[in-house]
């Protein structure tokens, strides 16, 4: 290679690398002048699986990975939306019109690949959470465990998924023994479940057993996200005990001065807390100008779980 | 046989004076940036879809290497009337057509075998910075050696799209003959369904049609052991000498005919 063909390529490498910039620069231009249309709304144009699975003839399962990926950004996109509007009431009405896409998504993702364990385990979670953390369909979550039942039937998480979704989302603590018992029973099934089916028949609700669920889940997640959602749900279930302990602490100041305190800062005052509480994600909980303590929309645990009907109440 | 070997070797170096290897580049680009990227995106399902990723891309680039170079290995002699120049030496039309797809295969078993190494290589790094969490919810080891039956397969299915595409190649021009072999490989990955048509329709005739269409494609559906491996299920080693020997005596069964095609064609 020559010294002038040496040149001649730096020259136009150089070139080209100048054109390219004032491309970017033109674009730039543009985008401030005539800023770019919001991003289009999300589509599903097709939406049997069964047809996909066709269309994608030998890659199935790099379709499904691509379709798994699309339900995250959707959930984690809808999801991060919403949390922009919430405040202490959300809107449930809401909640109907969103996350239209989410089942199609997760159904096309486990049909393109119906072994894709984490799709149906993340999946179910998804739809279950409440509005504005998910639709808040435990109806299509346990459709899409049940979807993975019918691939492997001998898969005891999904059936602990299922009494998971029952007992957290549904409070329906017959179903969820019923399910924990079924997960029992398959062979490889940790002996945990046996417990948990008991406890669950027998005092289903109850904050202390919501824990145990919970720290069972926890010590057998089998990926990071799983574990820290239920760190997440037992850090949750600390807070619901220390709203409870601090409902008291207000409670008591009202009693003895006939007024409720209009901030912490009365309660510091009166050397009832030592200082304003924070929650177990680090931030201060609220006192409203009724009385009544709460967690704060800001914190990383809101909203808290609703409070089971049958046996609520602070931990024994 | 040292013929078809010397125009093998030949059929080998133009392909790779046709920059055809380039695309080995362009895999463990793809790979790299995918390693990275899916990382961020998957919620810990990064082995499984560089796994996915790995073998399709494997068998996509292959299947275009194999179609689009199969097609040309005999048109393109006659095109560019080369072959009468070939044909004037000591060689024989069979030691043409043999020798033209066995370069190929050549062609194939290098890009395959570099594909695997380098789906090996991030594997193995990935492997290297999970942790041991990560790992437990794995289906399968990141360096898992079932992964090879996978990459093995999809070597022994594309060396019979390539039979499909030097068949066309030998009385058809190049754009039928990709044509025709692209639909024989859809039409190939659907014969499940060809074999289970007598379900849907109500015509004897039409379900024995399906029937026997079922037995003369190439059922190139079971070739594809992807996903089972991805997700740790056994494949075993009779699956895997059964599906070969299927497709070696229907590459045999195609080159037969391509000779035999190619031995009755008139260049004057």
């Amino acid at each position: 290679m020559t010294a002038r063909t040496l040149t001649k390529g730096a020259g136009a490498i150089a070139l080209a690398t100048v054109l390219m910039a004032g491309a970017v620069q033109v674009q730039a231009m543009r985008e401030r002048v005539y800023p770019p249309a919001a991003a289009i709304e999300d589509d599903l144009y097709v939406r049997s699986g069964a047809a996909l699975r066709r269309l994608t003839v030998a890659y199935n399962a790099l379709g499904a990975d691509v379709y798994w990926i699309r339900s995250l950004q959707y959930f984690g996109g809808t999801k991060r939306r919403l949390a922009q509007l919430r405040g202490p009431e959300p809107p449930p009405m809401l909640a109907l019109d969103e996350y239209p896409l989410l089942y199609p998504l997760l159904d096309i993702t486990t049909s393109l690949d119906p072994r894709f364990n984490i799709a149906y385990r993340f999946g179910a979670v998804f739809l279950a959470e409440p509005y504005p953390g998910g639709p808040g369909r435990s109806d299509l979550a346990i459709a899409l465990l049940e979807k993975g039942l019918y691939e492997r039937p001998d898969k005891w998480e999904y059936m602990q998924d299922i009494g998971f979704v029952h007992y957290w989302y549904d409070h329906d603590y017959a179903a969820a023994a019923r399910w924990f018992k079924k997960a029992s029973e398959v062979p490889a099934a940790p002996w945990w479940l046996g417990s948990l089916a008991a406890t669950t028949l027998a005092v289903g609700g109850d904050r202390q057993s919501s824990r145990i669920m919970w720290e069972a889940i926890r010590q057998s997640a089998e990926n990071d996200w799983l574990r820290q959602d239920a760190e997440r749900r037992l850090a949750q279930l600390r807070a619901l005990d220390e709203i409870d302990r601090l409902q008291r602490v207000v409670d008591a100041f009202f009693r003895r001065t006939g007024r409720p305190p209009s901030g912490w800062v009365d309660l510091e005052r009166a050397r009832e807390l030592p200082g304003v509480p924070l929650d177990p994600a680090r931030t201060p909980y609220e006192l409203g100008a009724e009385g009544r303590v709460r967690l704060s929309a800001s914190s990383k645990l809101w909203p808290l779980p609703e409070e089971p009907k049958r046996l609520g109440g602070p931990a024994s | 046989m040292r013929a078809i070997a010397a125009i093998a070797v030949n059929t080998f170096r133009e392909s790779v004076r046709d920059k055809v290897l380039y695309n080995l580049v362009l895999f463990a680009v793809l790979l790299m940036g995918a390693s990275y990227l899916i990382g961020q995106l998957t919620a810990g399902q990064d082995v499984k879809i560089i796994k996915d990723l790995g073998l399709s891309a494997t068998a996509f680039f292959g299947l275009f290497i194999a179609v689009f170079i199969g097609i040309g290995l005999v048109s393109k002699e006659v095109e560019r009337r080369s072959v009468y120049s070939l044909l004037s030496k000591p060689i024989h039309r069979h030691q043409l057509v043999l020798g033209k797809y066995c370069g190929l295969v050549l062609t194939l078993a290098v890009n395959v075998t570099v594909m695997a190494a380098a789906l090996y290589l991030v594997l193995a790094y990935m492997e290297h910075v999970a942790s041991p969490d990560a790992m437990r919810a794995w289906d399968a080891p990141a360096l898992d050696s079932a992964l090879l039956k996978a990459v093995a397969l999809i070597f022994v299915e594309l060396t019979l799209v390539t039979a499909i595409a030097v068949f066309f190649s030998t009385f058809s021009t190049p754009i039928l003959s990709a044509a025709l072999t692209f639909g024989l490989y859809v039409v190939g990955h659907f014969s499940s369904d060809l074999r289970n048509l007598q379900d849907v329709v109500d015509s004897p005739a039409a379900a024995r049609l399906a029937r026997g269409l079922y037995w003369v494609l190439p059922n190139l559906a079971q070739f594809d052991v992807k996903a089972d491996v991805v997700h740790g299920r056994v494949v075993p080693l009779g699956y895997l000498a059964m599906t070969t020997g299927y497709a070696a005596l229907y590459i045999s069964m195609l080159l037969v005919v391509s000779v035999f095609v190619f031995s009755r064609r008139d260049f004057r």
